[in-house]
């Protein structure tokens, strides 16, 4: 008689989800009068108020390291330039009156709407100038233009 | 005068009562969704700051309905296009008409049926208008002059007038054991009890029949496990030309349909606003006791038992819609035809031996 192991099968199905709901009910119940419960009646996180924690590697917006007089440690190298696969850094060397450090960038830009995260630029960079590690997620801008990030928006 | 006023107050009340529950019910359909499936659901939408649980979404939902472009296709029957939603939007909200929500109440010496009207073929005029309410759907389909839409509709046609059929069958059953098509006696007939103790439910009485009836009134309301007509993964169904409002008033129907069905399986097979041993003057416990109650308080409880049955069934069709993955066609219309319909003929013959002994 498959039709009855069917029957039994479907009954049974239905019983899983009223087995969900009332299990979850009860724990929202709970947390709701402000007891506390082992877990809470949905794994939901509530996206903009409450974030997970991104791991110590994850690789998020870029950050352009200082030095302790306040300036970027970047001395123009050109290293993440000539290293970016989507070739979205454009950096312009100026001279720095400082003879230990040659050179600065007069103008630092990578343009966010190119760049694939992917992070040589940081393993490139010898003087630990660049990272990402700001846990900044959400790049977003209205025009092209809001997505040149310049040395102002990254250190 | 004052009887078509009382009437009027009725189908005021009664409509608001149908509508308010639908609106609910979309709330409820997403919260219970989530909450089965182990999230959250809506809780965004918020009045001053005041988020409850997501209870604005409805209404944010509807208005952002009523503001959406109404866009009829040019290449459609206009007339027909636009008079299809309002067709299965009307064929079920009379429904509610023949609904009884509880007994009669007697104020200032005049008897008052809560019941929009008691029709002595209440049954049979609930059921011509659940059918009629395929006319909605086949039109859409058809005016829309969109072969999907008309794929949709007439896999609604024909899946609904073949339950139709299963639905009819397993009602048959409970017109034989309380022999009344008259919706409010068919509930006075469960208040009575079986061996004393037991109440004369639908559902005690005719177990098969309420199966099959459950069966086949999820397909009526054409909801996910029967969902063809709308087959939202190959065709998208009768109402792929709709938009804002008159796409809300096919997917309001859905829910009202639900409703409907609540009412019907709680009217037909859990008694209705009968309580258990609850009397017009009070409850008279099988193992002798008696609890005098107030008239008004008796009234409150069958009322309330009524709404209380009707929220239980939406919250089982919205489980069943949750749990179960659909119907391929063909498969639809095997198990209708090959399971639903025999089943209900062996209930008819079950029921007719059983009442000659």
């Amino acid at each position: 008689m498959k039709i009855l192991s069917d029957a039994v099968e479907i009954v049974r199905g239905g019983l899983i989800t009223a087995r969900h709901f009332v299990v979850n009910m009860w724990f929202h119940t709970w947390r709701f009068l402000g007891l506390r419960t082992k877990r809470a009646g949905a794994v939901t996180i509530q996206y903009p108020e409450v974030r997970r924690e991104v791991a110590p590697r994850h690789r998020s917006l870029h950050r352009l390291v200082r030095r302790p007089d306040g300036k970027p440690r970047c001395v123009a190298c050109m290293l993440c330039v000539t290293v970016c696969p989507s070739e979205c850094i454009f950096v312009e060397a100026a001279e720095d009156p400082d003879p230990e450090v040659q050179k600065y960038p007069a103008r630092f830009t990578i343009d966010l709407s190119r760049c694939c995260f992917c992070g040589f630029c940081v393993e490139a960079c010898p003087e630990d100038a660049i990272r990402m590690d700001t846990g900044k997620l959400e790049v977003a801008g209205r025009a092209r233009a809001d997505l040149e990030y310049t040395v102002e928006k990254l250190v | 005068m004052v009887d078509v006023l009382i009437v009027l107050i009725k189908i005021v009340l009664a409509l608001t009562w149908f509508l308010l529950l639908t609106l609910l019910l979309t709330w409820v359909e997403r919260k219970e969704s989530a909450v089965v499936q182990d999230r959250i659901g809506a809780n965004r939408a918020a009045v001053f700051g005041r988020r409850l649980f997501g209870l604005f979404q409805p209404f944010a939902d509807a208005i952002k309905m009523l503001f959406k472009e109404d866009f009829t296709p040019p290449f459609a029957d206009r007339a027909l296009h636009t008079l299809a939603p309002f067709l299965s939007f009307f064929f079920v909200a009379v429904t509610v008409a023949a609904v009884p929500f509880g007994d009669a109440v007697v104020v200032g010496g005049k008897r008052i049926a809560l019941q929009v009207v008691d029709l002595n073929a209440g049954l049979l005029f609930i059921l011509a208008m659940l059918s009629l309410a395929v006319y909605g759907i086949l039109l859409s389909g058809w005016a829309s002059r969109n072969r999907l839409s008309l794929l949709g509709g007439l896999r609604g046609g024909a899946q609904l007038i073949s339950y139709e059929l299963a639905l009819g069958l397993s009602l048959v059953g409970i017109v034989m054991v309380y022999p009344s098509l008259r919706l409010s006696e068919i509930v006075h007939f469960q208040g009575l009890n079986l061996f004393g103790f037991l109440p004369r439910w639908g559902v005690i009485l005719q177990p098969l029949g309420f199966v099959v009836f459950l069966v086949a009134v999820m397909a009526e309301t054409k909801r996910v496990p029967f969902d063809l007509p709308e087959g939202e993964s190959e065709i998208v169904g009768f109402f792929t030309e709709y938009s804002g409002l008159k796409w809300g008033m096919f997917m309001m129907t859905d829910f009202m349909e639900v409703i409907v069905a609540a009412c019907l399986l709680t009217t037909l097979y859990f008694g209705g606003w009968q309580v258990p041993w609850l009397g017009a003057d009070g409850f008279h416990f099988p193992w002798g006791g008696t609890w005098l109650l107030p008239k008004w308080l008796v009234t409150v409880l069958q009322v309330g038992a009524f709404n209380v049955k009707v929220v239980f069934f939406c919250w089982l069709q919205v489980l069943l819609r949750w749990t179960y993955p659909r119907f391929r066609y063909d498969q639809l219309m095997r198990f209708g035809w090959t399971w639903l319909v025999p089943l209900g003929v062996v209930n008819i013959l079950l029921t007719a031996v059983l009442l000659i002994i």
